[in-house]
């Protein structure tokens, strides 16, 4: 990248600095919302800001057009400082329809700013969004600066030459919009315009006419005279270093695919199309020199059996899914269990109970992880807490299971799953190795035992094709030691505790749980999993105030780090803010006898800042 | 891979050291007998051998093979047993399931380990009744079954093995009985040579809940009635005196008897090797006691087997695109340098 393309095009109207915005893409499903929110990520993380995104879009691929079930949203929130969340409040809203902007409008900021594409505001589709009168005729608005635009027929101006059909015409006006903004805060169009000529490069035509509409919507802002300004947000100081916009799903893909190398392995990944999860599945598809397999299986079941079985042969073995998947993969994770097969179940969380709300982001699986089989049947649960800390997940869940020889199961969530954020690349020399052993050949006619333990009671990885090691193992209870099918009471208890005191004794072999602030004090705020950049955000504002509070984000779940006992006991309150009814808290308090308080929000949504801090706040001053 | 270096093994060798645990009687012993007698015909050496089961009386058949095994939970074995495939393709992978296990709680796992044409060898015992969970009726028990769960009569219309295989277009479909052990071991070794999935309905007998259900195939007053046995290129022959035939009419089977004006060209000859599975289908649907039931190779034909198609296509990429670096990887996407 040359510093060219960094350098703001000369405009002549005046230019506004600002430290922190947010920008939503509203319209219908076809609207092409997601691609444009996407392209104006790129171009913002390569101008140099720290950026955080949320994808929110419904269940149904094309619901009715202009109707409020197929509205579609990507918002991108860039700042001069790093930012752990996709921002609370919206500086700018672009509603490409009356749905759209009824959906959105309560989010955008008083005073904040609304494009609309004025030629979707006709009778049929205000009616369809429950408008009786045009919102932006009565006074509905008034307390937004409301910009109106005919995206429509200036995207039609554009290309009256291209020779394009009229539907192909159309489908090009999210880049109006996308210029527009582009405009607004002054970002280069460089990464867009490339992306353009790399997508449509066979077809010139169609190259040259989203280039086209894409420059017109950035001149549109700079010669229409209702623009009167646009706005600078600096670059953000990141640690220098190479940088990459990477998404939870594809850390995790990534994670996956660095651990079969640090381990010198093939990856299995068994998997069966499911929302939010697919994208693990496509991604690792496309990566099969890097000796990655994947399968997809006919059903959720078919894909963790797969799993199972690649895994008894040697492979590094995954599935993915997300919650009802889960559910259906249990009895086969129990199976994993008593035969003691590494195994990494990857459940990307939505909204439930049973189908619930495919597409919208919660974190409800925890109980499911922890206990969701039948038996006493424990099993390792950790959850990444960001897009990119979904890549380090990936690795340590596989260094676990294959440590152990036991399955674990990795949380991550709709939310930081397709949301996006800058990664700093990690140097490949500073990952883990990921060391795994396998008993080798015998010719001395002495017996395997394959349930005999090593000092971590790892069972041995005895892979079939190896001489002398022929063993049977199933989920009949083992008998100790031989793996032999036992009904012996005593050996029961035995392995019972056994498996138990395994999964226990992790928690000698991960890090112990680190605060953010001090170390004791009057709260501590403490979560997992994707709401980290949520409660650190509200943390350090109330920290900031000069409150004694400190956030806490729990990555191993089962079992917890070994000093978190000792950690609460550090605050006079604790309060776990969830996006479920209280899960972890309801765990704290089990494990720990902690009065453990509650802010717990199930709306399909991640947390606010503001929210939290409320909370926060509330607990301070003595309102439980 | 080479045979020629291999200790010479003995039906000995693939016991386990465990006690078989089926009742007396049962037609489960003669299945493992025959196992363990053409298994070291099969010139695989022991340690490169997979059984895999899901639950019920047949998928404890693992633990009394000295090879690797996995007995797995209820109907899963074929998805397990596809796990190990893919995963090394040079194991011989056999998946041992019964009517119950493989047909209702497994039948999606079944049809598309089927159709995908894993090389994978797959015994469905067929006992027509559920054995360990002692006495209701399976989706194999006739109409108007009588067992536990059904005191007036089962109303469910039963699956038939052979033609669900052939409906997916299994590559290797045959059909042989616990007693007959001579035919039980052909089919067996056929099974374990066919390059493919190999599907085998074995009739069992479950003395306990449901003695007798093959009475009318297995006894020697009526078995050749009852039975016909295939031979590729032969005309379809059977009965004590080898005097009825087969024919087909109006693209239906009939049961002609021989002399006078049929002879045996008039009948249908057997053609195992037919790409199409229509003939297969056909004598598969043929059912005691309007017809006697087929036994023998019903189909097996070459076609392209599915983890050969998976690690292929991995090397073709790797050859293409060169062996994956993982810097590389990280480092594509959209990147930036800050500096």
């Amino acid at each position: 990248m040359t510093t060219e393309t960094m350098t703001r095009p000369a405009s002549s109207k005046r230019i506004e600095a600002l430290d922190d915005v947010t920008v939503r893409f509203a319209g219908d499903s076809g609207d092409g919302m997601q691609l444009a929110g996407t392209q104006f990520t790129r171009g913002t993380l390569i101008f140099g800001n720290d950026v955080s995104t949320f994808p929110d879009f419904p269940a149904e691929i094309r619901a009715p057009a202009g109707t409020l079930a197929g509205v579609s949203g990507f918002q991108v929130r860039f700042s001069s400082h790093d930012v752990h969340t996709p921002g609370d409040a919206v500086d700018t809203l672009v509603a490409f329809n009356p749905a759209a902007l009824k959906v959105n409008m309560s989010d955008v900021k008083d005073g904040g700013m609304i494009i609309v594409n004025e030629d979707a505001f006709d009778k049929g589709r205000l009616k369809q969004a429950g408008f009786t009168d045009s919102p932006l005729e009565d006074g509905t608005l008034s307390k937004y600066r409301v910009f109106r635009v005919p995206v429509n027929k200036l995207t039609r101006e554009a290309l009256k030459d291209s020779g394009l059909g009229a539907k192909d015409v159309d489908r090009c006006k999210n880049f109006f919009a996308l210029g527009l903004v582009y405009w607004l805060y002054g970002r280069p169009m460089d990464t867009t315009i490339k992306w353009i000529e790399d997508k449509f490069g066979k077809n010139p035509a169609l190259a040259e006419a989203n280039k086209s509409v894409l420059k017109a919507g950035y001149f549109y802002g700079e010669t229409c005279e209702v623009f009167t300004s646009s706005y600078q947000v600096d670059r953000a100081h990141l640690v220098p270093g190479k940088y990459r916009r990477i998404s939870g799903n594809e850390a995790v893909s990534l994670g996956f695919i660095a651990a079969g190398q640090l381990s010198g392995k093939d990856v299995f990944y068994g998997s069966y199309p499911i929302t939010p999860a697919s994208d693990i599945l496509h991604t690792l598809a496309r990566y099969k020199n890097y000796r990655v397999k994947t399968f997809q299986a006919e059903d959720e079941i078919a894909a963790v059996a797969s799993a199972i079985g690649a895994s008894f042969a040697g492979d590094i073995s995954v599935t993915g899914t997300s919650g009802p998947g889960l559910a259906l993969k249990a009895e086969a994770i129990g199976l994993a269990v008593m035969t003691e097969l590494p195994l990494v179940i990857v459940d990307v969380q939505r909204g439930g109970p049973s189908t619930g709300l495919p597409t919208k982001t919660e974190q409800a699986d925890l109980f499911q992880a922890c206990y969701g089989r039948n038996g006493e049947c424990p099993v390792c649960v950790i959850a990444a807490n960001s897009p990119a800390d979904c890549f380090s997940c990936a690795i340590e869940a596989v260094r676990i299971a294959t440590k152990f020889m036991t399955p674990v199961i990795l949380l991550t969530d709709g939310y930081i799953a397709n949301g996006e954020e800058p990664w700093a690349i990690p140097d490949i020399k500073t990952l883990p190795r990921i060391e795994i052993k396998h008993p080798t050949a015998r010719s001395d006619g002495s017996a395997f035992h394959p349930y005999e333990r090593d000092e971590h009671l790892a069972r041995p990885w005895a892979l079939p094709g190896t001489p002398g090691l022929e063993h049977r193992i199933g989920g009949l209870e083992k008998q100790d030691i031989t793996g032999n099918v036992s009904y012996d009471p005593e050996n029961h208890q035995r392995m019972i505790h056994l498996r138990a005191k395994k999964i226990a004794s992790i928690a000698l072999d991960v890090p112990e749980q680190k605060v953010m602030g001090p170390e004791k004090g009057d709260l501590l705020v403490i979560g997992w999993g994707g709401t980290m950049g949520a409660i650190r955000s509200a943390v350090e504002r109330v920290q900031k105030q000069g409150y004694q509070v400190a956030a806490a984000n729990v990555r191993y779940l089962n079992p917890f780090p070994r000093n978190l006992g000792q950690v609460l006991s550090n605050y006079k309150k604790v309060l776990v803010p969830e996006l479920n009814m209280g899960q972890l808290r309801m765990l704290l308090r089990a494990n720990y006898l902690v009065d453990a308080l509650g802010y717990n929000k199930i709306k399909g949504k991640p947390f606010l800042i503001s929210e939290l801090e409320l909370r926060i706040k509330e607990v301070l001053e003595g309102k439980n | 891979m080479s045979t020629s270096t291999l200790p010479q093994l003995t039906p000995k060798d693939f016991a386990s050291d465990q006690d078989v645990r089926w009742c007396p009687g049962c037609g489960d012993y003669s299945i493992l007998a025959q196992a363990k007698k053409i298994l070291p015909e099969v010139g695989i050496p022991r340690e490169k051998i997979v059984f895999v089961s899901g639950i019920g009386c047949s998928s404890r058949f693992p633990y009394y093979v000295n090879s690797y095994g996995f007995h797995s939970i209820h109907g899963r074995a074929t998805a397990i047993a596809t796990g190990v495939k893919v995963a090394n393709p040079e194991l011989q992978v056999w998946v041992v399931t019964g009517d119950g296990d493989g047909l209702s709680i497994g039948g999606n796992h079944l049809l598309h380990l089927i159709r995908r044409n894993l090389d994978i060898n797959i015994l469905l015992f067929n006992n027509r009744i559920y054995g360990l969970t002692k006495g209701q009726y399976s989706p194999t028990s006739e109409l108007g079954k009588k067992t536990k769960s059904t005191p007036y009569g089962s109303v469910d219309n039963p699956l038939h093995p052979l033609s669900v295989a052939i409906g997916a277009e299994a590559t290797f479909v045959a059909r042989t009985l616990d007693v007959n052990v001579k035919h039980l071991s052909e089919t067996l070794l056929r099974a374990a040579k066919h390059k493919g999935t190999s599907f085998v309905e074995i009739y069992q007998n479950c003395n306990v809940f449901n003695d007798g259900a093959w009475e009318y195939a297995t006894s020697r007053e009526t078995k050749d009635d009852t039975t016909i046995f295939l031979e590729h290129g032969k005309p379809l022959i059977f009965g004590k005196n080898r005097d009825k035939g087969i024919r087909l009419k109006n693209m239906e089977p009939e049961v002609v008897q021989l002399g006078g004006d049929i002879k045996e060209d008039d009948l249908i000859f057997h053609d195992e090797k037919a790409v199409e599975p229509s003939l297969a289908f056909m004598l598969s649907r043929m059912r005691y006691p309007e017809f006697p039931e087929p036994m023998g190779v019903f189909r097996s034909v070459d076609a392209p087997v599915f983890e050969d198609m998976v690690h292929d296509q991995m090397r073709q990429i790797t050859e293409k695109q060169g062996k994956g670096d993982l810097e590389k990887l990280l480092n594509s996407g959209d990147t930036w340098v800050v500096s």
